[in-house]
């Protein structure tokens, strides 16, 4: 009798296609690397009561990859994006991540997520190994604690230590010319407010000793009623009130204490008024609430960025948002270091991107700073200024001083033990 | 816990008021929204899980009849009348079905709506954040009253909840209709058997509570901000009114909500950090003492 091979498969080549599928498995952008188009797989909140700010960055970051694509896209190969919905929530926000990956093939990642979500995309990043550049955290540790270091993460965010010393700094010395020295605050109790407040007030008594919190208020976030909030913050009598209310709490707040009169009655700090999403829904804004910049086309006042504000409204029928800029500069940066690296490998972008210095519309002198020791972003512009009810919603915004920035932050990382 | 606050607070007549003031405008908002849940409770005996979603509806209707119009009586009457319908065509198309199922059946339904109406409000008006804006008429300086500060338009805001509730009151317990809802209430199938339409008289209830609920959601919307989903922690709080108050009871819904009201108030000031475990305390505590709430009827 003799043994006949059935026609079809071998085992050999069984086991061959076994192994490249193993392979593709455990390393999948290994064998994708070769495809003409780089997928480009973007976790963001694309639905619930954020979903605006996700929407625009996706918005900032279509806008910058055509304009990549039409020049030649990322070292010859046309950028594809894949962008899916967290619902703002970590657990779903890693998954997806992870499925663009290893589902989609996606070589590189941008992460769209608030902080609560980032941290979860950072350890999928820390898993695979692949490119991820934040976009939209602003929470400091993120990038300033060391234990979170992986050197294929970066952020291209502003950052709440940064903000802290440039509103305290400016508050301080507001703080000093008239008087002020009894202080209220109201922000969001969970993270971000407590953080953010913590370090405002840190660096106004810093540099205004004499200034004293008198009256503290932690309200919800997304709580609809703010008016147990605002008659207790009128009782304190304080002569200025710091807030980090954000969004839709922050509008319903202004409303709420506009009809009790309260801008009349103190100086108004609130870090996240000056953006469009709340600046052109309050109906009534008050004339003279202080704010840090978050994004608004008159500042930085150059032609760049007013050119870019427009572009994006003319393509979306809406401003942008504090996330649009970051997200935007996250896809140009990604441009210029795959020109640099000469390559869209994700290792060699890594490399590339570190201590890179690129033109771009927002950055304070007209160029932004990926910082190489820490993989964060420095030197975009920054400032306060006040606002006004219509445009350009904040006429004037005093800028930080990037070098006062380097030093306080150097200094406060060192008190954190992060140095 | 800052006692002193709210000690200091007591003994000062302009702190009393303004305190006073603001307990009575979150009670009264409360009030509408939960009177229109304890109302078809009451007379339908189905919990409406989707009552938030007729206060969601009544905001955005009044956001769009007032940029419509300019007109701020149209913009209320836009979202009382809108969410009245609604209510009719909610409750003769789909809960009307669910009447003899269980309460499981009943609270899917309601929750299927949640999301539906949710999903709704995204696709018309979008998912971003909207703001009415407080009418002209209704942008001035606050009033003064024995040093405490109370703005003109939420006393306008207590007479409209205080109008509905005196006619709600004196409409079901003194006019015929009032009297043939109560009835139906009662022994649906003996009014029935009067030749009374009960199938009428229960989409005109559930009409009515959707309405008031829709009022409040158009008194709220010049001060509140506006999304998909901002119904549910008005409901989660109108359950809370409706429990403390007695499941059915208006007069327990009225007194539910000023008190919850009350207690966020002054809470606030003594109880910085546990004003929300206040309103739950209170809550436990009546359940524990009265657990028919404070003006429930005892199940015969």
């Amino acid at each position: 009798m003799t043994r006949t091979r059935t026609p079809g498969i071998s085992r050999r080549s069984t086991l061959a296609l076994m192994g490249a599928g193993a392979m593709s498995v455990a390393a999948p952008w290994v064998a994708r690397a070769q495809a003409k188009t780089i997928k480009i797989g973007m976790p963001t909140i694309l639905s619930g009561r954020v979903a605006q700010l996700g929407t625009s960055s996706r918005n900032a970051v279509m806008l910058e990859v055509e304009k990549v694509n039409a020049a030649g896209g990322l070292a010859g190969r046309q950028i594809e994006m894949v962008i899916r919905d967290s619902k703002g929530q970590p657990q779903e926000a890693a998954r997806v991540a992870r499925e663009l990956v290893n589902t989609d093939g996606c070589e590189l990642l941008l992460d769209g997520e608030a902080s609560s979500g980032s941290f979860a995309v950072h350890e999928v990043a820390r898993d695979l190994g692949v490119l991820c550049i934040h976009t939209c955290s602003e929470a400091s540790s993120l990038t300033a604690d060391p234990k979170q270091h992986i050197p294929n993460a970066f952020r291209c965010v502003r950052q709440g230590i940064h903000d802290s010393i440039v509103g305290g700094s400016y508050a301080a010395a507001i703080a000093k010319t008239k008087g002020l020295k009894k202080w209220a605050t109201c922000s969001p109790d969970y993270a971000y407010g407590r953080d953010t407040t913590g370090e405002f007030t840190l660096y106004l008594k810093r540099f205004a000793p004499d200034v004293e919190i008198i009256s503290e208020s932690w309200p919800k976030l997304f709580q609809p009623d703010y008016t147990e909030v605002v008659t207790k913050i009128l009782q304190a009598k304080p002569q200025a009130l710091y807030s980090c209310l954000w969004g839709g709490d922050l509008t319903s707040y202004i409303d709420q204490a506009n009809i009790y009169a309260m801008f009349s009655q103190m100086e108004v700090f609130a870090v996240n008024m000056a953006d469009y999403t709340a600046l052109t829904v309050v109906k009534n804004l008050p004339k003279g609430i202080h704010s840090g910049n978050r994004y608004i086309k008159t500042f930085p006042t150059t032609p760049e960025n007013a050119a870019w504000g427009d572009a994006y409204k003319a393509k979306y029928n809406e401003y942008p948002t504090n996330w649009s800029w970051q997200n935007a500069t996250a896809v140009m940066f990604l441009a210029e270091a795959a020109k640099k690296a000469n390559s869209a490998d994700g290792k060699k972008i890594a490399e590339a991107l570190k201590g890179l210095t690129i033109k771009c519309p927002f950055g304070a002198d007209g160029t932004v700073t990926m910082r190489g020791d820490d993989h964060t972003l420095v030197g975009y512009a920054i400032g306060w200024g006040t606002t006004i009810p219509q445009e350009p919603y904040v006429p004037e915004v005093k800028a930080g001083d990037w070098k006062t920035i380097f030093e306080l932050e150097a200094e406060w990382k060192k008190s954190k033990g992060y140095t | 816990m800052d006692l002193d606050a709210l000690a200091g607070c007591l003994s000062s007549s302009a702190c009393l008021v303004t305190q006073t003031t603001s307990g009575l405008i979150i009670g009264m908002l409360l009030f509408l929204v939960a009177v229109g849940l304890t109302l078809i409770f009451g007379v339908l005996k189905v919990v409406n899980f989707s009552h938030g979603a007729f206060y969601m509806f009544g905001a955005y209707f009044a956001m769009t009849a007032y940029q419509f119009t300019g007109s701020f009586a149209l913009a209320m009457l836009a979202g009382a009348a809108g969410t009245a319908i609604l209510g009719l065509i909610f409750e003769r198309v789909f809960m009307s079905r669910v009447y003899g199922a269980d309460v499981l059946m009943q609270l899917l339904v309601c929750y299927a709506f949640v999301l539906i109406f949710d999903d709704v409000v995204r696709l018309i008006w979008g998912p971003e954040f909207k703001a009415m804006g407080m009418p002209a008429a209704f942008q001035v300086m606050p009033l003064f009253i024995a040093g405490g500060v109370v703005p003109p338009y939420y006393l306008l805001l207590i007479g409209v909840a205080l109008v509905a509730a005196i006619v709600l009151g004196a409409g079901l317990s003194r006019t015929r209709i009032g009297k043939v809802i109560r009835a139906a209430a009662h022994n649906p199938g003996m009014v029935s058997a009067l030749g009374i339409n009960t199938g009428l008289i229960y989409g005109g209830v559930f009409a009515l509570g959707g309405m008031l609920a829709g009022l409040a959601g158009a008194l709220a919307a010049p001060v509140r901000s506006l999304t998909p989903g901002m119904g549910f922690s008005v409901l989660i709080e109108s359950f809370i009114v409706t429990v403390i108050g007695g499941m059915g009871s208006i007069l327990g819904a009225l007194i539910g909500a000023l008190l919850l009201g009350l207690i966020r108030s002054y809470g606030s000031l003594g109880f910085p950090l546990f004003t929300e475990g206040l309103m739950y305390l209170f809550m436990v505590i009546v359940l524990v003492s009265k657990p028919t709430g404070l003006f429930g009827k005892e199940a015969a």
